[in-house]
């Protein structure tokens, strides 16, 4: 019975981590329908560069990822205006296209720049805390984890829905066009969520490199968990993302628990389920 | 000087020319009105001083500045905004959000902000949180002007916003113009329906295939005129 | 064509392509007798361009042509190889027998996946088509007794013993490995020419047509009553078909199987992605392009380790960029050319006069005189 529930909290917070992979996409996907395939590996980008501040710096993990954040900013921003912008328009090809190529040049920049070793981003005592929750130990990073999904994702739905750049970022996802006529520059709109997406990436990174070793590869196995968790959601829905997120990671953790070789397995097979039955997803926003 | 001055304003859809050299003038305070019939060329040339089509800069010169190869944001930001055909509010966005994001591009003082446009459009205020997709034509309409309007601008381009509404909604809108006129408003309206823009415009431009076929004061034109430019002599 | 006005008909051979189909028979007969003159290397060489591009070419008609941007045929490979291990190991078949069955298990496979897949539109499919070949390659990596995660051989007489290979052995005087080495790289040859047949012969058909109206127009499509539905499922399962066999064939030669390998993203669909998009999607002609292009640089960048992947990947996002179309597109663009014409022209017939009344606003309009998917306005394109 114990043993039934530490599964399932582990997987909710397991969830947190696959939604904070997400939540940059799910910006990205609804603001300008824009499937990036380099989205994981973008992530283990942003996990080096956090690395490299940490290791030449002497930073603490945390600080290297506030300042990581604006860098990958940058580079979200400069990426979508100089390249992403371009692929934009009626037919999917050349974003997917690009942005395959975009994975392919980023895993392989990585490889020759860190070589294919293994690293781990180094927290301290943090990595082994534990608090108790009841007759159950929950691990301290994982529960910063999921809080941290939380957070951004209230911030990324108060971005949204409460400000005047989330109304442009909706109104221009609605009708570029009309929305140049409110003075709104669709590129700039753009190259600012991917900017975001890209901050939200660096969060992601801290967490994923502190819980588990990574290397330059490990990039597309974590963007498809996050498609998953953002098809599963819904389109346009940030809350649907954190279910996404969190349906992926118990059943994955449900998984390894009952074979470890299942884990993977396991997650997939949700998904699969979960689309055989709302194809559009769990939330999805009513125009589409 | 006049507000707005087309020069031999040219456009084209690829190989398919729009507009054969217009000219056109739009002095400070003024409602002109643009008519003609399909395909003539009105959306096309609203489109063009809006900066949603480019052309050669100096055919469009606004306030002594050449507009013409401008973005649309850029022209917006300058204080020209627009109703656009078909209303075309975002759906992703409520009644009030609508109304908001018409101020995205130019936060100018002036005449109108949110409540006195509620005041124009009371059905607006009761509205407000509604999924701007829920509105009536009619209703979509006034908040498409109200979007236009929060901006403060210094040219308020209208296009063909009677289309597709009942006559009864046609006159509450048009009802309106008295009080852009008041505020000193300059006003370009595009319209099939000639009579509500004679009655409202300072002055006509009649436009056929492309070409302004006839110009003047409402007063001054016939009918016979006005047919024979509309419609090409019979 | 039943609608045609008298002294009209439709066309679409064109003067390059007539003289292209005579230089494709020549090559065709050398590369034939290719087995007589090159060296063991050289014939696998070979080989890996042909799969490739019947890859490349399947995966074309698929993207290119019916809007389906599956990021998941690895899927059809693996399952093809595994399938015809299956077939070998366990039942004792023999490999060409085998190799048949892959390509028909392969196409059940698509039935099943299809129902999920086609569900979903667009960047969903693609992420679909992904999940699925990472199901399919889990799952198979629990079969313990085709050798689990780590995978497994074909026996040396499995393929000794193959269909064939004592006979050609024996005509010219090849040892065993050389025979079988010279089977596969036949049923290569006859695979790569007949998966361009099939597909020039379906791009000029009734069916063709209506895949280039639903490419274009999917709603203008029905309503004239296309099918896209239907055209979709067809060219899925196809393809999986000729997927499925290439599959089982790499995997006869290669004779060594594992789930990491015969469901690599990077083997058969990246390389395959950019063969197609180098070399120009929506043509016959771009991938035979792109496959040249891929080779030269894998001959030249290959011990450069990831550094080929990362030009590679450089010069994929620049084409994409700016030559949306592939190299084949750039210079078919310039000169009109078409090696596999697909464009419908009128042809014959009283010449139009120019009407004295050409309406107003007609006047200046572009117009087209061929219908196709290249539909371009007036040029003379006989």
């Amino acid at each position: 019975m114990v043993s039934l529930a530490d599964t399932l909290i582990q997987g909710v917070l397991l969830g947190g981590l696959y939604a904070l992979f997400a939540a940059g996409l799910s910006l990205i996907f609804g603001v300008m329908r824009l499937v990036n395939l380099a989205h994981g590996d973008l992530i283990v980008l942003a996990a080096f560069l956090i690395l490299t501040l940490v290791t030449a710096l002497g930073l603490n993990a945390f600080v290297a990822t506030l300042i990581a954040a604006p860098i990958m900013f940058a580079i979200g921003y400069a990426l979508q205006a100089q390249v992403l912008n371009r692929t934009l328009g009626p037919d999917i090809l050349p974003p997917l296209l690009v942005t395959f190529g975009l994975s392919i040049v980023i895993q392989n920049g990585l490889l020759e720049a860190f070589s294919a070793d293994s690293r781990r981003i180094n927290v301290g005592w943090l990595e082994t805390a534990s608090l108790p929750l009841g007759p159950i130990n929950v691990g301290v990073m994982p529960l910063l984890t999921f809080a941290s999904a939380l957070a951004v994702i209230v911030g990324l739905n108060q971005l949204f829905y409460r400000t005047a750049l989330g109304r442009a970022f909706r109104a221009t996802s609605d009708d570029k066009v009309t929305a140049s006529l409110m003075g709104i520059r669709p590129d700039r709109i753009f190259a600012t969520a991917t900017g975001i997406a890209m901050v939200v990436a660096a969060i992601a990174a801290l967490y994923l490199g502190a819980r588990a070793n990574f290397d330059p590869t490990i990039g597309p196995a974590r963007l498809i968990y996050a498609f998953e968790a953002v098809i599963i959601g819904g389109l346009g829905s940030m809350w649907g993302t954190l279910a996404g997120g969190v349906i992926i990671g118990v059943a994955q953790t449900f998984g390894a628990a009952i074979n470890p070789e299942w884990q993977i397995l396991l997650g997939h097979v949700a998904f699969i389920a979960v689309l055989l039955i709302k194809p559009r997803g769990l939330f999805p926003r009513a125009t589409d | 000087m006049a507000l707005l001055e087309i020069t031999d304003l040219t456009a084209r859809y690829g190989d398919f020319q729009a507009l054969f050299g217009v000219d056109m003038t739009l002095d400070p305070g003024e409602t002109i009105a643009v008519v003609g019939a399909n395909g003539a060329g009105k959306s096309t040339l609203m489109r063009s001083i809006a900066g949603v089509l480019n052309n050669a800069a100096d055919q469009i010169v606004f306030d002594g500045l050449p507009i013409g190869a401008m973005s649309a944001a850029e022209v917006m930001s300058l204080g020209i905004a627009m109703v656009p055909e078909g209303r075309r509010l975002f759906p992703s966005l409520s009644v009030e959000e609508n109304l908001l994001i018409g101020k995205y591009g130019r936060a100018a003082s002036g005449a109108w902000s949110l409540e006195t446009i509620y005041g124009l459009f009371p059905i607006l205020k009761e509205r407000r949180d509604a999924p701007a997709t829920a509105l009536s034509g009619g209703q979509q309409q006034m908040a498409a002007i109200g979007r236009a309007l929060i901006s403060n601008p210094r040219i308020l381009l209208c296009d063909e916003i009677s289309l597709g509404l009942a006559p009864v909604v046609i006159r509450d809108i048009y009802a309106i113009f008295p009080r852009l006129r008041e505020t000193g408003a300059s006003v370009v309206i595009v319209e099939q329906d000639i009579g509500q823009a004679l009655k409202v415009a300072d002055r006509v431009y009649c436009m056929m295939e492309g070409r302004v076929t006839l110009t003047g004061a409402p007063a001054e034109l016939t009918r016979e005129a006005i047919h024979a430019a509309y419609f090409g002599a019979p | 064509m039943e609608a045609t006005p008298a002294g009209w008909w439709v066309e679409t051979r064109t003067k390059a392509s007539a003289i292209f189909a005579l230089v494709a028979i020549a090559t065709i007969l050398v590369a034939l007798a290719a087995p007589l003159f090159a060296s063991r290397g050289a014939l696998q060489d070979l080989f890996f361009i042909l799969t490739m591009l019947v890859l490349a070419q399947s995966w074309n008609l698929l993207a290119g042509y019916a809007g389906l941007v599956s990021v998941g045929q690895q899927a059809f490979v693996g399952f093809g190889g595994y399938a015809m291990f299956a077939c070998v190991l366990l039942a004792g078949l023999d490999p060409l027998l085998a190799i048949l069955i892959a390509g028909v298990a392969a196409t059940l496979l698509a039935v099943l996946t299809g129902q999920f897949v086609f569900r979903l539109q667009g960047a969903y499919f693609a992420i679909g088509t992904w999940v699925v070949a990472e199901v399919v390659r889990l799952t198979l990596a629990q079969w313990a007794a085709l050798g689990g995660g780590t995978g497994t051989s074909l026996p040396a007489h499995a393929t000794r013993d193959m269909l064939g290979a004592t006979t050609v052995g024996r005509l010219f005087g090849f040892r065993p490995a050389q025979a079988v080495d010279t089977i596969c790289y036949w049923l290569a040859l006859v695979l790569a020419v007949g998966t361009i047949g099939f597909i020039y012969r379906l791009l000029r058909s009734r069916q063709g047509l209506a895949l280039a109206a639903v490419r274009d127009n999917q709603e203008a499509a029905r309503s004239v009553g296309v099918d896209a539905r239907r055209v979709k499922t067809f060219v899925y399962f196809a393809v999986a078909f000729v997927t499925g066999l290439t599959g089982a064939l790499i995997y006869v030669q290669k004779a060594r199987i594992s789930p990491d390998a015969a469901f690599s993203v990077l083997d058969w669909t990246a390389y395959v992605i950019f063969i197609v998009a180098i070399g120009g999607i929506g043509t016959i002609e771009g991938p035979i392009v792109g496959v040249v292009v891929f080779l030269l640089l894998q001959n030249t960048l290959a011990d450069y380790g990831s550094w080929y992947l990362l030009v590679l990947g450089l010069i994929g996002i620049v084409v994409m960029l700016f030559a949306p179309r592939g190299l084949w597109g750039l210079f078919s663009e310039r000169t009109g050319i078409q090696l596999f014409p697909v464009r419908r022209m009128l042809v014959g017939g009283p010449p139009i006069a120019a009407s004295e009344e050409t309406p107003d606003a007609l006047k200046g309009a572009p117009h087209v005189d061929s219908v196709g998917e290249n539909a371009r306005p007036s040029r003379s394109g006989r």
